[in-house]
């Protein structure tokens, strides 16, 4: 049997959590970009459209990531697509974030007056010149507290990757403790490292929020 | 796509699903318990124990739910503390959403205005019964819409609790997939079931609350 030395655990759970960091921030990136696009549409004046953002959205905000996930590593294949754990995992991360940006920014959109839509009409705005120079940089800047807010609960939610074969830190960790017997340090470690992950964000989150707060 | 299982499979999904309803009524109930006595304890308790309070929310709250029910369920037995799945889920759950729910009740009672509090002790009421009787229903009106969320998020999350070999609704799923090599077809199906579940669960607790506690919730 192999010996595992306290810093050999410490060692190979760090190189573990190197995917956790690039999971979140690929899946944070594209749920931006599809999140986006959700937006557009949940916004967009088109009832039909309205509706369907909305149905998207309550799809994936009603039903666990798990399945989300699950769905994507064994429904993929059944398209001719060959799939390995990363992938099925950044895509499934990447739909769960854009369903939850979405609903974060809209809630920003909705917050802006009225005003600030007409005073844009009044200057000969195009609709997405409006979005683009008006409602959207206002929207971000209000929601930059529960968009930060999201992040740490994307990266806490990669951890479920683990379950369909993607190699991060809770993956890792699984074998590690297989290997050493000991999960009461294992598990430790491993809640350890998530939470110096998202701790801070935390602060500045709760910083962010304070200071709209102020305003 | 085939369906020709479905038939044969329906009352594993049942059971399932009743597994999943019990674990979260169960949960919520303690849960909710649980982060009436935090909320109240971080406000009024001694200052050791408001740190503890608020170090053990900030813990739950920065790690994630399959870390903390690996911990519970295989770490905690080194400690002596042998729990069987159930028992390992439902604490890893109540602790979870306490950490989360403490914050909403804590909210919801610095949402009461003192002139409630002083009206009630002018009156002769004990401080606890100020607590219970006043202050306490007047906060969860206010909250309830948060706390509703937050019930149905839980239980879209006890999904990871089949990890620990609980048989709830996710677990039966696995156990159907291997069986009938329809993979996605199973989860499909199962997906739905949640998805009608916290669809279901939000509207009785949306409909509970107005009539209980006369709460506006929308």
């Amino acid at each position: 049997m192999i010996e595992f030395t306290f810093w050999d655990i410490v060692r190979n759970l760090l190189l573990a959590a190197r995917w956790t960091v690039l999971l979140s921030l690929a899946a944070f990136v594209g749920g931006g970009v599809v999140g986006m696009v959700v937006l557009f549409f949940r916004i967009a004046k088109n009832k039909w459209s309205r509706r369907l953002a909305s149905g998207y959205i309550a799809l994936f905000q009603g039903t666990p990531l798990l399945m989300q996930l699950f769905l994507m590593f064994f429904g993929l294949p059944m398209l001719g697509l060959r799939i390995e754990p990363w992938t099925a995992a950044v895509l499934g991360l990447t739909f769960f974030a854009s369903a939850y940006l979405a609903e974060i920014w809209r809630s920003g959109v909705d917050a802006l007056p009225r005003g600030q839509w007409d005073a844009g009409a009044s200057l000969g705005l195009h609709y997405l010149q409006e979005l683009r120079l008006i409602i959207l940089p206002q929207a971000f800047s209000i929601t930059r507290a529960p968009t930060v807010g999201f992040l740490v609960q994307l990266i806490k939610s990669t951890a479920l990757t683990s379950i369909i074969g993607f190699e991060e830190l809770v993956r890792t960790s699984n074998a590690i403790n297989n290997a050493t017997f000991e999960p009461f340090k294992v598990y430790g470690l491993v809640a350890l490292i998530f939470f110096i992950m998202c701790f801070p964000l935390t602060q500045y989150a709760r910083t962010l929020e304070r200071r709209a707060a102020a305003h | 796509m085939a369906f020709a299982w479905l038939p044969g499979a329906a009352s594993d999904i049942a059971r399932g699903a009743v597994t999943t309803i019990l674990l979260i009524a169960v949960t919520t109930l303690a849960g909710t318990f649980l982060s009436i006595l935090g909320a109240a304890g971080r406000r009024n308790g001694p200052v050791l124990l408001k740190r503890a309070i608020a170090w053990y929310v900030e813990v739950i709250r920065n790690t994630p739910f399959l870390v903390q029910l690996f911990f519970i369920f295989f770490g905690l037995p080194s400690l002596g503390i042998r729990l069987d799945p159930v028992l390992a889920a439902i604490l890893a759950m109540t602790l979870n959403m306490a950490a989360y729910t403490i914050e909403i009740v804590g909210a919801g009672l610095d949402a009461v205005p003192g002139g409630q509090t002083e009206a009630a002790l002018a009156l002769g009421l004990r401080s606890r019964q100020v607590f219970i009787k006043i202050v306490l229903p007047q906060a969860l009106k206010v909250i309830f819409p948060a706390l509703t969320s937050q019930i149905v998020i839980m239980m879209l999350e006890s999904a990871v609790v089949s990890q620990i070999a609980v048989r709830e609704l996710t677990y039966e799923a696995d156990m159907l997939q291997a069986r009938t090599f329809r993979s996605f077809e199973t989860y499909l199906v199962v997906t739905m079931v949640y998805l009608a579940l916290s669809m279901a669960l939000r509207r009785l607790l949306v409909t509970g609350g107005r009539r209980v506690l006369g709460a506006g919730v929308s």
